[in-house]
């Protein structure tokens, strides 16, 4: 489920690496299986109210069990709404279509707000491909590359003036070939 | 069940810039100082050492060196008819947690704010007189003016080896530095960093529109430094990797490497880490602080008698303390009384981003913190904000603080947020892109303030605090007219696409904003208006003082932490005076 949503949101084209080739959904993942998907550093007292936008996230849910909530609606909105179909049987024009109304607020989710769990699965999928690739997702640190972002490196101090107005290529590195 | 300790002379709360300076001025002068930080001890080596944490995602995302709110946050609403509910994750503003405070993280942006910022009441008032004042807005002076600061913040430059160049020595305009600025005694200690390419775009663009650029103050090393003290600092890799890290050669000033190791030299200090300040504790009359109530790690409470309490906590945290300590009247915006929450503000932040061809090549991974080309000349008191139809005014700079991906990966309006084209547009402007940005003034409003929460708890069973607040219409108009002097240096540089960032409708504690809370506790000649006197020192119990940005009264177009430290190295001097005599060192 999470590789096709991953796969949805960065495919593999001609511009660069697909999120779930660099490892986006491993990243995933990890992250839920940890301290961040637990919520550890999240105040989860309550009573919850629901709130303006400007107030924030009040749902009780960790990303994790966000997750778990947010794929089940999900599947059951496309289920209703697609011929008895869950997300990852559609094709990727309908997948396209359907994150979409996810994002626009627009698919009917019965537990959470479609654009809430839309919105950390994009976050976390941005994370994981643009991260260091310790964390599992940006493998061999190919979307660093993609962009042209050195990684790790971070010693300037010579080259900035030189390189004002000129590109800088180097072969990026993680914190793991810097060890 | 609290185990009472021996009591000490002097206790503070806090270890973070200002905890740290009080500590270090004051071990001289021999007497006990215990120190209490809410979170862990913290070093250079091992804790932020490289590669480890040139690691965006453990650092800028997950927030790895500030404050755990599960433990302690509080709750946010726009206006008092509304139901405030609890931030339940960091978002508009990063407080830190540990040894070194907000301090480690920070991006080493040290102004000293424009003497506006200090007597803006007095200023407007003969410039503009009374009926210049919008309804609802609370503008008061600090008590003590840019002058009467300049000694220390001078001081804290020289302690923190701030980079920069003078725009105003002695009186003399100085091309090349702020030509806005106060006076200032002497140049600064370390020359200007090196620009980047966005710096020197951004130079040339308000040139020729008649502006007036300088290099930003930082406190990100541009050559070796032995500071005063005799503390040695690092020469900055211009690495990119300053805000939300610590710096792995410590060539971004920090309490922890400074002024902590010196008072924890003394053997007359010491330091608690994992101690977390509950309450300060007063005697029945409700005029002396006899003691402070904190737990250690293991959960068990204690109690440290002093003589004197210092609250050297965030600017926040040293509110929450005093309305849970009920030390000055809690602030009632419905009478206009009290002094204990009053203006609490912010800043507005608009500006532009300039889009290039691709043959401009910016190279934005190649950065420091606070590298930056700034214009002051719509800054507070610079120009005649009132002609526009506003109070205050904002810094416009260029910053070159970095371009970690996972946080900067701009793309124009309009562009999909994820597929292809959005693929597409990030490899495209990656390395082409930049921002102007205006850090906005805020002023003080009735409307605008801090209380205890009514119906939310923290961890340790305390009331949350409460902030009210929004933006306010003074503020939108200052923030959208200086946006479009934003749009107009972009179109001067050459961008290809420039894009207005307008002021936003309404404040919101979701997106990162910056970490320049102030207010709550402003310090001023008028008790009614103020719950410090100008000494720092609160109005009705004499043995407590109070640091940071809580006692601006109100929000400067500028980063507050050069007058946080320069106010911390003032208040040790009060602190020293009031120790020969103690009692008030104003009359209420």
């Amino acid at each position: 489920m999470i590789v096709a949503l991953v796969d949805t949101l960065i495919p593999k084209d001609d511009v660069g690496p697909g999120g779930v080739e660099v490892g986006v959904p491993i990243f995933i993942d990890h992250e839920l299986a940890g301290a961040y998907g637990r919520g550890v550093r999240m105040f989860l007292n309550g009573p919850f109210g629901e709130g303006t936008p400007q107030q924030g996230y009040q749902l009780p849910l960790p990303p994790a069990d966000l997750y778990r909530v947010g794929i089940a609606d999900l599947n059951a909105w496309c289920a209703k709404t697609r011929d008895g179909k869950t997300f990852d049987q559609l094709s990727m024009a309908d997948r396209t279509a359907a994150l979409k109304a996810l994002e626009a607020g627009q698919a009917e989710f019965t537990q959470i707000p479609s654009r809430t769990f839309f919105s950390i699965l994009l976050q976390n999928t941005m994370e994981g491909y643009f991260a260091d690739p310790i964390y599992g997702g940006n493998r061999n640190k190919a979307v660093w590359t993609m962009i042209g972002f050195p990684g790790a490196i971070g010693m300037y101090g010579d080259l900035i003036e030189q390189y004002r107005n000129k590109q800088y290529v180097i072969a990026p590195k993680s914190i793991q070939d810097l060890s | 069940m609290s185990t009472k300790l021996k009591a000490a002379d002097i206790v503070i709360v806090g270890l973070g810039w200002t905890g740290g300076i009080l500590a270090k001025e004051l071990a001289d002068t021999g007497l006990s100082i215990v120190v209490l930080e809410r979170g862990k001890p913290r070093d250079t080596n091992p804790d932020f050492m490289y590669p480890n944490v040139h690691d965006e995602l453990k650092y800028a995302q997950r927030h790895e060196l500030m404050q755990d709110v599960s433990r302690e946050t509080l709750t946010f609403r726009n206006n008092s008819n509304q139901t405030a509910l609890p931030m339940r994750q960091l978002g508009s503003f990063l407080p830190g947690e540990g040894v070194g405070g907000a301090g480690v993280h920070w991006n080493g942006v040290t102004w000293r704010w424009l003497p506006w910022d200090h007597e803006p009441e007095k200023i407007t008032l003969a410039r503009y007189g009374k009926s210049a004042i919008p309804e609802g807005m609370q503008l008061q002076d600090w008590g003590v003016s840019y002058d009467e600061l300049e000694p220390y913040y001078d001081k804290f430059e020289y302690l923190c080896g701030i980079a920069g160049k003078a725009g105003n020595l002695n009186g003399n305009k100085i091309d090349g530095g702020n030509v806005f600025e106060g006076s200032r005694k002497r140049e600064y200690p370390n020359p200007p960093m090196i620009q980047s390419y966005a710096g020197a775009l951004f130079e040339k663009a308000v040139r020729t529109l008649g502006y007036h650029p300088f290099p930003g103050p930082s406190a990100n090393m541009s050559q070796p430094y032995i500071n005063p003290d005799g503390v040695a600092f690092g020469a900055c890799h211009y690495c990119g990797y300053c805000e939300r890290f610590g710096c792995e050669v410590n060539a971004k000033a920090s309490a922890h490497f400074t002024v902590i190791p010196l008072a924890a030299a003394k053997k007359n200090v010491e330091i608690r880490t994992d101690s977390r300040v509950m309450k300060v504790n007063l005697d029945d009359a409700k005029k002396r602080a006899e003691s402070v109530t904190y737990l250690d790690a293991a959960g068990r409470e204690f109690e440290q008698p002093g003589g004197l309490v210092i609250m050297a906590a965030y600017a926040l945290g040293n509110v929450h303390l005093m309305l849970l300590s009920r030390i000055g009247k809690p602030y009632d915006p419905a009478t206009g009384t009290g002094v204990v929450g009053r203006n609490y503000a912010y800043q507005i932040n608009t500006g532009a981003n300039v889009f290039f061809d691709e043959k401009t090549w910016l190279n934005p991974f190649m950065g420091a913190g606070a590298l930056s080309m700034n214009i002051d000349d719509f800054n507070t008191g610079s120009f005649d904000h009132l002609k526009e139809g506003f109070i205050g005014g904002g810094g416009i700079s260029t910053p070159s603080a970095g371009g970690r991906p996972i946080g900067f990966r701009p793309v124009p309006p309009g562009t999909p947020a994820w597929g292809t084209d959005w693929k597409r547009a990030v490899v495209r402007h990656y390395n082409h892109t930049l921002a102007i940005n205006n850090q906005g003034s805020v002023m003080g409003y009735r409307q605008n303030y801090l209380d205890l929460d009514p119906t939310y708890r923290d961890s340790y069973g305390r009331p949350l605090m409460r902030m009210t607040f929004d933006f306010q219409q003074n503020e939108q108009k200052q923030a959208n007219f200086i946006a479009d002097v934003c749009v107009k240096i972009g179109q001067a540089m050459g961008g290809e696409r420039v894009v207005r960032r307008g002021a936003p409708q309404r404040y919101s504690i979701v997106p990162y904003q910056s970490t320049h809370n102030t207010g709550g506790a402003v310090m001023g000649t008028d008790p009614t208006k103020s719950a410090l006197n100008p000494f720092s020192q609160t109005w009705d119990v004499s043995n407590v003082f109070v640091t940071g940005a809580c006692s601006f009264p109100q929000n400067a177009g500028k980063n507050p932490t050069g007058p946080v430290g320069a106010l911390a190295l003032r208040t040790a001097d009060s602190i020293k005076r009031y120790l020969k005599n103690p009692g008030p060192l104003a009359p209420a």
